[in-house]
């Protein structure tokens, strides 16, 4: 199944974040490596999104969409940077 | 600009015009738009009587401040959205809006780096966006476009690209056929094609590549084999329905 980029995130994360998730940076749990979201590969339609890490695969988030509602899902980050919105419009 | 946008609003469809036998530029006007960043996308969410929904995302080809956004939108033959697009949407009729979104795949007319655009086929509608805004505000950064086409009646905004006042320069790469007298024959982008057409990693260039998946990963990875750094490439894939 063909990827895309974590850039597809910017419409449903609008629903969840106060910030513009896809230029912020995250580290994997599982890598290390550290990118902006909308680095990461997701797979994505219809049930929502899954974002693996760009480097070694490993799920970052899980976006579910369903009956009116998203679940997220976290846990293959080990942490999410949200720079001020000044600077995080400017990246 | 860069204010965050929630919510979905009502577009209106102020003007189409055909772009090839298979696309369509389609401009609507959306009350209170924000106004877009170059590279930005919109989600546009169509309701069925029934209350089925779907949602697709498409770049925006328009740039700056005002109240109208183009989208210029291929038809996939197995699409759910697209064909609705292009074909049946008629003047006035209204869809809804969520964005502009995304501030990743995006350029700003402040940015200093040289920019290297490469675009496979109906990829190339968030580049010219870029090549607009580069036009608009008079940058003298260097922006240059590689424009990957089936054949020469797929390709959009020819005019508007080869047009002498054109600040990017755009150079035509056909993958199936060739128009007549082209001194090169057609094939698939390669990393010589590359290595020829686009800016050498000497000049650290920014690269923006938008296309079809697996068009994004062979240039991304052929540019990678050239020695360009992999924070200097920005993609965006497309694909599906």
């Amino acid at each position: 199944m063909d990827h895309l980029d974590g850039n597809v995130l910017a419409g449903p994360s609008t629903d969840l974040f106060a910030f513009e998730a896809t230029t912020t940076q995250c580290q994997c749990q599982s890598c290390a490596d550290i990118a902006m979201l909308g680095q990461a590969m997701v797979y994505g339609q219809p049930m929502g999104f899954v974002a693996r890490c760009r480097n070694c695969d490993n799920v970052l988030i899980v976006i579910v969409e369903r009956a009116g509602q998203k679940s997220l899902n976290m846990r293959g980050l080990r942490w999410l940077r949200v720079a001020d919105q000044a600077t995080n419009d400017r990246i | 600009m860069t204010s965050r946008a929630i919510g979905w609003r009502t577009g209106s469809l102020e003007r189409a015009h055909p772009l090839t036998a298979s696309a369509r530029s389609i401009t609507f006007t959306v009350s209170s738009w924000p106004g877009n960043d170059a590279g930005q996308h919109v989600d546009v969410r169509l309701t069925a009587p029934d209350g089925y929904q779907a949602v697709r995302s498409y770049s925006i080809a328009s740039t700056g401040a005002g109240e109208e956004i183009e989208l210029a939108i291929d038809r996939l033959p197995d699409g759910e959205v697209s064909p609705f697009l292009v074909d049946d949407l008629e003047l006035g009729d209204t869809v809804e809006l969520r964005g502009p979104l995304g501030g990743w795949f995006v350029w700003r007319p402040e940015q200093t780096q040289p920019v290297q655009l490469i675009a496979g086929g109906s990829g190339v509608v968030p580049l010219i966006a870029m090549t607009r805004a580069h036009a608009s505000a008079g940058s003298s950064v260097p922006m240059q476009l590689l424009y990957s086409l089936r054949t020469p009646d797929d390709a959009f905004f020819r005019d508007e690209l080869s047009q002498p006042s054109a600040t990017a320069r755009t150079t035509w790469h056909y993958t199936r056929a060739v128009p007549s007298g082209w001194s090169r024959s057609a094939g698939r982008l390669t990393a010589e094609d590359l290595k020829r057409e686009t800016l050498p990693p000497e000049h650290v260039p920014l690269t923006y590549i938008c296309g079809r998946t697996g068009f994004v990963e062979t240039v991304s990875r052929a540019l990678i084999s050239l020695g360009h750094v992999p924070d200097n490439i920005r993609t965006e894939r497309f694909g599906g329905t």
